[in-house]
């Protein structure tokens, strides 16, 4: 089973706890109303969907209920990083030389 | 190549089998088609071997990564059945339906079709009602669909548990009698066969690595392994992968990949005579010929391309069919396995043209394509011979993202596709 690192509580546990919630760094757009049809298609349905370094929105929900993020291969389920909401999106390169 | 009937049989004994021609020749890639499928699973050889029986649509190569039918084709529980909620839905797995009826017959190639019939439990009265709903719409089409009682469902297949102090008690069922199983591998051996000898060339362990597309932005061919293959059109039905080889051409697809798993057990005696599936409690299963039961799991909740899958699903896959199946709560189970499905939002598949000219696509069967296998690469094949969709996929265009017409199965038919 997969282990996942909760920024917020600190601890590594078992996936069961956690649900997934997309690709992250999507962010809601400002002003609705001036969006187009292609804008929306976009920010709810369209997804980068790749194999390899994933940026990806988890929730700790039996735990404390939180959103965090996090960077995981694809391929390996292998989790790079976990971090908090709202924290800027980790440089990937960095990230996969401090990896190896 | 050797047509399969009884007196080629007979002759090819007398010498001891040693006759028989190839399935498919190897092919290496010509220099330019007409058509390149990437994807050499059902949909794409279906596809392949509909352009050239239907439209006259001879040089059209099969290029996948693998061997052909390797991937979700040979990966998937067998299931075929067309009671889906929406009218969209019903005349495009019917169509399926339709097709696979004559289908060993078609090809010349025996695929196992065994319209054994499904029956989909109800256990809560929500499911009751769902039920009911997708027995009237289907009949309203002149599908076939009908209620059971619990007792009578008990009286279809013997071994499920309809007692009223189950944890989830059955509370009826849905019965399609038409629908059933065949032999996934046979179906892509089968259409790789038939087109085959209309002249397709299936390209195997050959990587499309990108769509190359022209100034104008139409596309003028692919790369792959082998180098540059020049061509007129290109269709993709890479499953899991459709991400990845559209966005080589610029095009975004509302998909994401995930495992899904499936499991068989020992083989026994024949003791299960249909297909049984259960939403509530996510268990669905059929005995295959040979006597292992074929139980499919469900998928990871998160985006992977691992075709492996995680054991927690396992677990409650084994605990709902104790639950629904307690003679089978002592069987042991011999293997598992994970495909990568990729799904859209709204559950339904996309087929059709994208926003690069010359490009097609058939992409988001999610968890269930296998059953549409006939239908789909039927369609898709007359998608791209005629550069416009065929009614049926019509509706399944890739623009109803866009326009929000979207064909909802996710609600209609909850986990089980």
């Amino acid at each position: 089973m997969i282990q996942i690192h909760c920024p917020y509580c600190g601890e590594t546990l078992p996936e069961l706890e956690f649900t997934y919630a997309g690709e992250a760094h999507i962010d809601r757009p400002e002003n609705p109303s001036d969006q187009t049809d292609d804008q929306w298609e976009s920010f709810l349905f369209l997804r980068e969907n790749v194999k390899g370094p994933h940026f990806e929105r988890w929730r700790h929900a039996h735990g404390c209920g939180r959103f965090f993020n996090a960077v995981r291969n694809t391929i390996t389920d292998r989790f790079y990083i976990t971090y908090k909401a709202g924290e800027p999106r980790p440089d990937l390169a960095t990230l996969l030389e401090e990896d190896k | 190549m050797t047509r399969f009937n009884a007196l080629n049989l007979v002759k090819n004994a007398l010498t001891g089998h040693k006759n028989w021609t190839e399935q498919w020749p190897e092919c290496q890639p010509k220099a330019e088609y007409d058509v390149v499928i990437v994807g050499a699973g059902g949909h794409g050889l279906g596809a392949a071997y509909y352009l050239a029986k239907e439209h006259g649509i001879t040089n059209v190569a099969v290029i996948d990564k693998g061997w052909l039918g390797g991937g979700n084709t040979g990966r998937n529980t067998t299931i075929i059945r067309s009671n889906y909620l929406y009218d969209e839905s019903q005349a495009l797995f019917n169509h399926a339906v339709d097709l696979w009826q004559g289908l060993s017959q078609e090809l010349n190639y025996n695929v196992m079709y065994s319209n054994r019939g499904c029956l989909m439990l109800a256990h809560t009265v929500h499911d009751v009602q769902s039920f009911k709903r997708h027995v009237h719409a289907n009949r309203l089409n002149g599908i076939d669909n009908r209620w059971l009682t619990p007792e009578e469902c008990k009286e279809y297949c013997p071994p499920v548990n309809i007692a009223k102090d189950a944890r989830y008690p059955v509370m009826g069922g849905a019965l399609q009698e038409r629908a059933g199983t065949a032999r996934h591998d046979a179906v892509a051996w089968g259409y790789a066969r038939g087109a085959a000898e209309r002249g397709v060339d299936i390209i195997q362990n050959c990587a499309v690595q990108a769509i190359r597309r022209g100034p104008d932005g139409a596309v003028i061919g692919v790369d792959t392994d082998k180098g540059f293959i020049k061509c007129k059109k290109v269709g993709v039905s890479a499953s899991g992968h459709n991400s990845m080889v559209m966005a080589t051409a610029g095009v975004r697809l509302p998909l994401e990949s995930m495992p899904l798993q499936a499991l068989v057990s020992e083989p026994v005696k024949p003791v299960f005579p249909c297909v049984v599936m259960s939403n509530a409690v996510h268990a669905y299963c059929s005995q295959s010929d040979k006597g292992e039961l074929v139980i499919g799991s469900g998928t990871d909740q998160y985006v992977s391309y691992s075709q492996r899958g995680g054991l927690p699903l396992i677990e409650h896959t084994i605990a709902a069919i104790s639950e629904v199946f307690p003679i089978f709560n002592r069987m042991r189970m011999l293997r598992k396995w994970g495909g990568i499905t990729d799904n859209t939002p709204d559950r339904s598949p996309i087929i059709g043209k994208t926003p690069v000219p010359n490009l097609y696509v058939n992409c988001g069967w999610g968890t269930g394509g296998f059953k549409a296998t006939p239908g789909s690469a039927h369609v898709f094949a007359h998608t791209i011979a005629k550069d416009e969709p065929h009614p049926i996929n019509a509706p399944f265009s890739l623009d109803r993202f866009r326009t929000g017409r979207l064909i909802d199965e996710a609600a209609a038919a909850a986990v089980a596709h």
